[in-house]
């Protein structure tokens, strides 16, 4: 197990609260085996005979290992009832949890990972867009992205010119907003919590929560599942397995504005699980 | 002709049929299912022409190829794509039952299911390398058949649960064949280029 104060004072998920059966299951978080017990509605979790804190938001079950400084992030959408949510299932990828929540922030690649879907090799441009840090909620948000894509979601009839906001809430979550198809004054959002398991084992547990009243809910998880394993094969052949965050070991773009600000983010939280041991630094 | 098929997009045997229609270039409506983590089954074919519904990807191809395209099911073989049919369904089943365990974590052993899909593999990879010797490119005889194609997508997807095919070279130059039929299309973990 990780010593980390800033891995361990964290809450991460360990996926959709229904998929618990009654009574005890086994997790793991942060190379820490984990027990769960579900009785009812009622969950507890421990590690090594400690009690952990719990929360059952957004149909998740959440813990942390640490003391987390603030309570679970906001996501507002999730009371709105007119909302789908769409549970995805959980996809275990052998990558840095770090590496998800980049890959999930990165529009370069879809014309080339998801061609045809998310983009089309003709049209591989990102335009320019916004990135801040709002610090009175610590998050990471990037903004005015715009993105063409022939299929923009499961509800998708023709390409439409989809614009995205991404909202990183901790190092380990992400949350993106995107324009829904079916109400272009509205966004969907699409959650992806990811449980990092081992610094380069991660879980990744996406959320929905769509307006569409035409897909079935089995079109919608088989279009996010889908996603998701076209870039698990490229998150798991990716080197270095961890992400780097010593200056030179990668060179970024303009395009990769999100993870720049992302990885300065890792920096400043001086947070190192799922990290490249860096040698630029003495201990 | 109106086919429709009950479809989940990750499954391996679900992928055989996509392949198999694509192939033989015929359309069909494709009907999303949730089999994991629901439990709906796929793939399942139904044809209204000939008022047929079938389960099974063996029994699908093996349908697909009597009814529209019989060069994919050569008589004279028959036993030989019948025995590769079964073998897809039972000895690959644990490659698939091990890539639903690495990747989308349902329950199972997955270091047992690894290794019974080794031992699988080794079988393919001495089969194809018999077939080479005698001058043959594929499964049963000179031609692609279903046998190919119902064997191809556990092999080729392995991957996601950590299986290599780095010991198999008749399975990689096989592989390298399969792709290149006109018509091939890829999935999510089998890509389209190579």
């Amino acid at each position: 197990m990780t010593t980390e104060p800033a891995a361990l004072n964290q809450w991460y998920t360990l996926g959709a609260c229904k998929d618990f059966g009654q009574g005890a299951s086994a997790r793991r978080l942060l190379g820490e085996n984990l027990s769960v017990t579900r009785q009812g509605e009622r969950f507890i979790v421990s590690a090594s005979g400690r009690f952990l804190p719990v929360k059952t938001d957004f149909g998740h079950l959440w813990t942390s290992l640490g003391t987390p400084a603030r309570g679970l992030f906001d996501m507002p959408e999730v009371k709105e009832v007119d909302r789908r949510h769409i549970y995805c299932g959980a996809v275990t990828v052998r990558a840095s949890g770090l590496r998800l929540v980049e890959n999930f922030l990165d529009l370069a690649h879809f014309p080339y990972v998801h061609s045809d879907i998310l983009g089309i090799e003709d049209k591989p441009e990102v335009a320019k867009y916004e990135v801040e840090q709002r610090r009175e909620v610590d998050e990471l948000w990037a903004t005015k992205c715009e993105f063409f894509q022939p299929k923009a979601a499961a509800a998708s009839a023709g390409g439409q010119i989809s614009q995205y906001m991404y909202r990183v809430v901790t190092p380990f979550n992400v949350i993106l907003y995107k324009t829904s198809p079916n109400a272009p004054n509205r966004w969907d959002v699409i959650a992806l919590f990811v449980q990092p398991v081992e610094p380069d084992l991660s879980i990744a547990h996406p959320f929905m929560l769509m307006i569409d009243e035409t897909s079935s809910d089995a079109e919608l998880i088989g279009f996010q599942q889908m996603i998701f394993l076209q870039d698990k094969i490229v998150l798991e052949n990716q080197r270095p397995r961890l992400l780097p965050l010593q200056p030179g070991r990668e060179t970024p773009t303009r395009a990769d504005l999100s993870s720049v600000l992302y990885r300065r983010w890792l920096k400043e939280k001086e947070l190192t699980y799922g990290t490249e041991e860096r040698s630029d630094r003495v201990a | 002709m109106s086919l429709k098929l009950h479809d989940y997009v990750l499954s391996a045997e679900c992928y055989a049929v996509r392949l198999m229609l694509s192939l033989c270039r015929l359309k069909y409506e494709r009907v999303a299912v949730d089999a994991y983590p629901g439990n709906a089954e796929a793939p399942v074919l139904f044809d209204s022409d000939t008022d047929t519904e079938l389960h099974d990807a063996g029994i699908i191809l093996t349908y697909l190829a009597r009814e529209y395209d019989i060069q994919w099911m050569p008589q004279e073989h028959g036993q030989a794509v019948a025995r590769w049919l079964a073998f897809a369904a039972t000895d690959l089943a644990t490659l698939s039952a091990a890539r639903r365990i690495a990747t989308l974590g349902a329950p199972g052993d997955l270091a047992m299911a690894v290794k019974t899909g080794r031992a699988a593999l080794r079988v393919l990879e001495d089969a194809l390398t018999d077939q080479s010797l005698s001058g043959q490119d594929w499964l049963v005889w000179e031609k692609p058949s279903i046998a190919d194609i119902a064997v191809f997508p556990a092999v080729a997807l392995s991957h996601d649960s950590g299986v290599g095919h780095e010991d198999y070279p008749a399975i990689n130059l096989w592989q390298r064949r399969v792709r290149k039929l006109r018509g091939f299309v890829g999935m999510p973990g089998v890509p389209d280029y190579f």
